[in-house]
């Protein structure tokens, strides 16, 4: 080997240990900084107190979930919900650059549905929490005049609500009931934010929404629980779902003081919550093309979830959709709350040993049976309607026409309570299919008592007349 | 001073430099650790936190540690297996490319699936008799968790 090719060979081989010693400084380094976290798995720069409602000031301490929280601004579909951003150009009423897509576009079976009610005015995807306070302000339903009491669900209220209340939260929200929602928007300024389910002395999970704890203390005292205050007797494990119930649940603004209540008095399933709404002979509205006292089902996600295996097993809501992460050395949960579909390998496969695809099939098979079930109930449901239309319009009045608007009434809520509710039948999918089988059942019955007056339905007349 | 002196010169410095920060790292890292047999070994860099846990309560616990149901049981297969898995969990820890919830490779599965036989032979003999391999049954199959 001459000189040139020698010294040729040298360079390669000191370019080759280069890289090696980059590649091994690279590993002693990461081995380091993870020793390092592991000694010190926070560091609390600011103080958080009761007063602290702005989450960017959480975020100085816990920077990790500051920033998972903040990505639930993105915008991800999966097959069956969710939506990707339709851009939109914002004007001076509604500065929004994006939207979901509408839903009562997609199936204007919901516009008859919803006939004379809001709803069939603007209805949209879900999409995540960092959107729930500029969608609640620019929505069309906002033509409705709704009052201060939508904000429960959609702001951070507790130190709003503390305020109104002169220090008293359960006060400040019967005020910020009453007032008009424009009135009451102007008192919030931040989506649902750290202090809602945090306690900021100790970050134990805590429940602050007034409809929550009121609508859990009527539930646990119908199972013979008294005074039950989840903050002081629910466990880890319970909390861990209590939070998000705090809003991911079905409600109504009870007459007249429009209070928002949790109708759990007799149960949590679809039949507890019509027997509570009849006996309160509540009406969301009544029903256009029938004349129906009809009602509008609300996201049920807590209490269909309540009626799945995965509740059964002790999963809670934020297992799959907040589960453990890691972020060098640390475990934290993640706060960019998803479909669990969007992050299958620390959603599922913390129980579910089968691979991603695998896991992602199954859900879809129970998702694809619930859309074609939901599909084929509320047609039954449109048909109900028709007839009753028609029957209106011959200007009938009698016990029998009266009896199928009650079917009517009970029938899309029934429909609507799985529509609404967030996980396509996944919570539940065995509930989700009886609740819409039932839907149709009585659905067409009230078809057939419209027909022959002498057809008994075998659900009693119960709600307003 | 050649040239060519000077060339070699730069060479040995860089790889000695290489060695050196290898070195360092070796030990820093526990290295020797990883000739051992000891469980906890195989959980020092806490990303087997869950299956360490797991398996401290399993009922494997007391009949065998990580390295006899995911190492081969010969001396060349052993340090070849744990060779090439130090390399690849050094990568990935480094590159930060792994899920949360570690996947099994293929050639790992199956070194555990065989270790499953190595053990049980008394029971799966009678299982396996008949079948050709390629039907054989997988233990790990239903039986994935036995360990941890």
């Amino acid at each position: 080997m001459d000189f040139k090719n020698r010294a040729k060979a040298a360079l390669i081989a000191a370019a080759l240990a280069a890289v090696a010693a980059a590649g091994v400084t690279a590993l002693l380094i990461n081995i380091f900084e993870r020793k390092q976290e592991a000694k010190n798995p926070f560091f609390r720069v600011v103080d958080l107190d009761e007063e602290t409602e702005d989450p960017a000031v959480w975020g100085k301490d816990f920077p990790f979930q500051y920033d998972g929280y903040k990505r639930t601004s993105e915008m991800r579909p999966t097959r069956f919900g969710g939506s990707e951003a339709v851009s939109r150009v914002p004007t001076t009423e509604d500065p929004r650059k994006s939207v979901s897509r509408s839903k009562i576009e997609a199936d204007p079976r919901l516009k008859t549905m919803w006939a004379g009610y809001s709803f069939a005015v603007d209805f949209r995807e879900r999409r995540g929490h960092a959107y729930m306070l500029d969608d609640q302000t620019y929505t069309g339903r906002q033509k409705a005049d709704p009052p201060g009491t939508c904000i429960h669900c959609h702001a951070s209220v507790v130190v709003p609500y503390r305020k109104l209340g002169d220090g008293d939260l359960m006060k400040g929200f019967s005020k910020m009931n009453a007032l008009h929602y424009t009135e009451a928007r102007k008192l919030v300024s931040h989506p649902v934010s750290c202090i809602d389910c945090h306690d900021p002395k100790t970050m134990a999970l805590r429940v602050t929404r007034p409809g929550f704890l009121e609508g859990i203390k009527a539930l646990k005292a119908s199972q013979g629980t008294k005074d039950y205050d989840p903050n002081l007797m629910a466990s880890r494990q319970e909390m861990r779902s209590f939070v998000c119930g705090q809003c991911h649940v079905n409600y109504y603004f009870r007459k007249p003081d429009k209070r928002l209540v949790y109708p759990w008095t007799k149960g949590l399933t679809v039949e507890d919550a019509i027997a509570h709404l009849d006996k309160d002979k509540f009406q969301d509205w009544v029903h256009a093309d029938t004349g129906a006292n009809a009602l509008k089902a609300r996201h049920p996600e807590f209490e269909l979830w309540n009626q799945g295996i995965h509740a059964r097993a002790g999963v809670a809501c934020a297992d799959c959709h907040m589960p453990y992460k890691r972020e060098g050395a640390m475990k934290i949960s993640d706060h960019h709350v998803r479909s669990p579909l969007l992050n299958i390998n620390r959603a599922c496969q913390t129980c579910h040993k089968s691979p991603e695809e695998e896991l992602k099939a199954r859900v879809e098979a129970i998702q694809a049976k619930n859309e074609r079930l939901r599909g084929e109930a509320m047609d039954a449901v449109v048909a109900l309607i028709g007839d009753l239309k028609k029957a209106k319009d011959q200007g009938r009045k009698d016990p029998a026409f009266a009896w199928a608007g009650d079917l009517q009434r009970k029938s899309q809520f029934m429909v609507d309570f799985v529509c609404a509710e967030n996980s396509e039948g996944f919570h539940a999918p065995q509930e989700a299919a009886r609740i819409l089988g039932r839907a149709m059942d009585l659905a067409r019955q009230g078809q057939i008592v419209l027909r022959d007056a002498a057809f008994k339905p075998t659900e009693p007349l119960s709600g307003p007349q | 001073m050649t040239a060519e002196k000077t060339v070699l010169l730069l060479f040995a410095a860089l790889a000695g430099a290489g060695m050196g920060i290898g070195t360092y790292t070796f030990v820093y890292a526990k290295g020797t650790s990883y000739i051992s047999n000891d469980p906890k070994v195989c959980d020092n860099c806490h990303i087997m936190n869950k299956e360490y846990d797991g398996w401290v309560k399993s009922t494997h616990h007391a009949a065998a540690v990580c390295n006899d149901c995911h190492t081969p049981h010969n001396l060349v297969g052993k340090y070849e297996t744990k060779g090439l898995n130090g390399f690849w969990h050094s990568f990935y820890f480094t590159t930060g490319a792994y899920p949360d919830n570690i996947q099994i490779r293929k050639r790992n599965r199956s070194i555990a699936a065989a270790n499953c036989r190595r053990c049980h032979s008394d029971i799966v003999h009678a299982v396996d008799g008949r079948y050709p391999k390629a039907q054989a049954l997988d233990c790990l199959r239903c039986h994935s968790e036995v360990g941890h």
